[in-house]
């Protein structure tokens, strides 16, 4: 594979992952399905803008995919898009860029379509003091999108209009600042880390009472830090620039704003400890999911402090080290969670129950080839093996092998996840009503649901159940 | 919000307004004449925040809204702020 080539690699891996994956899939998916239910109502409140931003989502895809085929050849920015070198580059930016900003859209009205119907479409009796801690994850992200996704539309259509018209925001040449990219885009994608691992951390919130069979350790703690995860996660976005030339006064603020950030975040992992301490606890496949996200999300977590602060940063940044970490929080953690909720709702949704057994062999060996394939590279990393580079040099190869027999590993964990849980949805037993004995109103209705989710809306005023 | 509750301003009300938008307008362009240095800048960024809150209370109806969308929309400038200034905390110590 040539220089050229793995460039184009590793910025469509991080576009179409980033952008169509992650930012859209829990709430996309499980926020689409179970958000209304969990609330007791019917639908959306708006489902003609949801269908709106579907078809949003699928034409931004294909924007970005055109990227690949047409003139000029795939991007090879890195899915940062990084100016000046994004105005310049004779490949096929226009179009991904494009494709970035439709997406973008598409995220927004959902972000507005979920806020509003929590505001207006709560059942009797569900209150924001009772609510279901995924829908307040969802609530939290929802204001992340609608606030930030603007900025990263804008700044997409700066690059653009920088490319063909030389207007002079980016290019130093023109009395432009590089520097000022960089903050405007990671404003947004500080925060849409947030979009990717609020809704990550409302699933396990759901999970872990479900399965410790006790009622969650610290409900408003979370939701309190859900909250100020959305708020101070606005704040710490140039802990990505502390290399960039940035000012030393900004360099140590926004090093104490991402220490902050890490609080909240800290009291989530010890309120689900805590729900788990004597809990009368049943070892099910979605709980093994869920500790295993709080396993690499803390990893991920913990490497982040040292990315947070400026000295260790100096040395590690652009290393593998921030491959690992970024991978150990979003694959690690967000890819956990999503198979945790598969795995948790998949009964709810198509009424039938997999073959556990292979799912938790599934899990064993994602679980292990995940830590085999990202923990080489915080060493790596460490050592001082840049990212992005096509080649390495020799006293790196024993741990890139390891790394690479790791994503083996890892790939078969996923296809037996993934083929288990297809046979499961098509011909496993079938799963009745609750199987997991919850307690949210999901396990109230028929599984799969009704199309209407509820013959009657419940009424929650008499009861103190939800959550 | 239903039809029926939507709100007449009184016409010596928006005249109030229009003509304090006026004034405004005047003092921007009246402020250039008088040298403040790096403050002119402020100066006429202050008074064009005025001049849209004016606008946003009145004109948009925002003054006669829910609570909610009030708050929402004061959320945008205080965090559209914050990010400004934390910008700045790179710019202006360089
Ligand atoms: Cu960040």
């Amino acid at each position: 594979m040539g220089p050229q080539t793995y460039n184009s690699f590793f910025t469509v891996h991080g576009i179409i992952m980033i952008f169509v994956i992650v930012i859209p899939g829990l709430p996309a998916v499980f926020g689409n399905f179970f958000l209304p239910i969990m609330i007791g109502a019917r639908d959306v409140i708006f489902p003609k803008l949801n269908l709106l931003s579907w078809y949003l989502y699928v034409l931004g895809i294909l924007t970005v995919l055109t990227s690949l085929f047409t003139f000029g050849g795939a991007p090879d920015t890195g899915w940062t898009f990084y100016a000046p070198y994004s105005f310049k580059t004779t490949t096929n930016m226009f179009p991904a860029v494009l494709g970035a900003f439709i997406l973008g859209f598409s995220s927004i009205l959902t972000g507005l379509n979920f806020i509003t119907t929590i505001h207006r479409m709560r059942a009797p009796g569900m209150k924001f003091s009772n609510m279901p801690l995924f829908v307040w994850s969802i609530y939290g992200t929802g204001w992340i999108q609608l606030f930030a996704t603007p900025i990263v539309g804008i700044t997409l259509m700066m690059v653009i209009a920088e490319r063909f018209l030389h207007i002079g925001f980016f290019d130093p040449a023109l009395g432009g600042d590089p520097v000022l990219y960089q903050h405007l885009f990671w404003i947004y994608s500080h925060p849409a880390v947030y979009i990717m691992i609020l809704p990550a951390m409302g699933v396990i919130s759901e999970i872990i009472p479900t399965f410790a069979r006790k009622g969650i350790f610290g409900y408003n703690a979370i939701v309190a830090s859900t909250m100020a995860i959305a708020v101070v996660g606005y704040f710490v976005w140039a802990h990505h620039m502390f290399t960039s030339g940035m000012s030393t006064t900004a360099q140590f603020t926004f090093s104490l704003l991402t220490f902050l950030v890490a609080i909240p975040s800290a009291i989530k992992v010890f309120n689900w400890v805590a729900t788990l301490y004597k809990g009368s606890i049943r070892i099910e496949v979605p709980l093994i999911w869920a500790l295993g996200f709080m396993f690499l999300f803390m990893i991920g977590g913990f490497t982040g402090l040292f990315l947070g602060s400026v000295a260790t940063d100096v040395h590690v940044h652009n290393t593998s080290f921030v491959v690992a970490h970024f991978h150990y929080i979003i694959f690690g953690g967000m890819g956990s969670a999503f198979m945790a909720a598969a795995h948790y709702w998949l009964p709810k949704m198509y009424g039938r129950m997999y073959n556990k057994f292979w799912a938790t062999v599934g899990w064993a060996t994602f679980f292990i080839g995940f830590n085999v394939l990202y923990f080489p590279m915080f060493i790596l990393g460490y050592q001082g093996m840049p990212r992005r580079y096509y080649d390495y040099l020799g006293q790196f190869h024993n741990l890139n092998v390891v790394s690479t027999i790791g994503s083996w590993i890892l790939a078969t964990g996923l296809i037996i996840t993934i083929v288990n849980l297809i046979r499961g949805a098509r011909n496993g037993p079938k799963a009745g009503m609750n199987p997991w004995e919850g307690r949210t109103l999901e396990w109230t209705v028929p599984s799969p649901p009704p199309p209407e989710n509820f013959d009657v809306i419940p009424d929650l005023t008499s009861t103190s159940t939800a959550h | 919000m239903s039809e029926g509750k939507a709100h007449i301003t009184n016409y010596s009300t928006l005249a109030m307004v229009l003509g304090s938008l006026l004034v405004l307008t005047w003092a921007t362009v009246s402020i250039t004449s008088i040298n403040l240095g790096p403050w002119s800048v402020t100066a006429a960024l202050l008074i064009a925040l005025l001049k849209a809150t004016l606008v946003l209370l009145y004109f948009m109806h925002l003054k006669f809204d829910s609570k909610l969308l009030k708050i929402s929309f004061t959320a945008v400038i205080v965090v559209f702020f914050l990010v400004i200034l934390l910008t700045f905390f790179d710019y202006l110590f360089r």
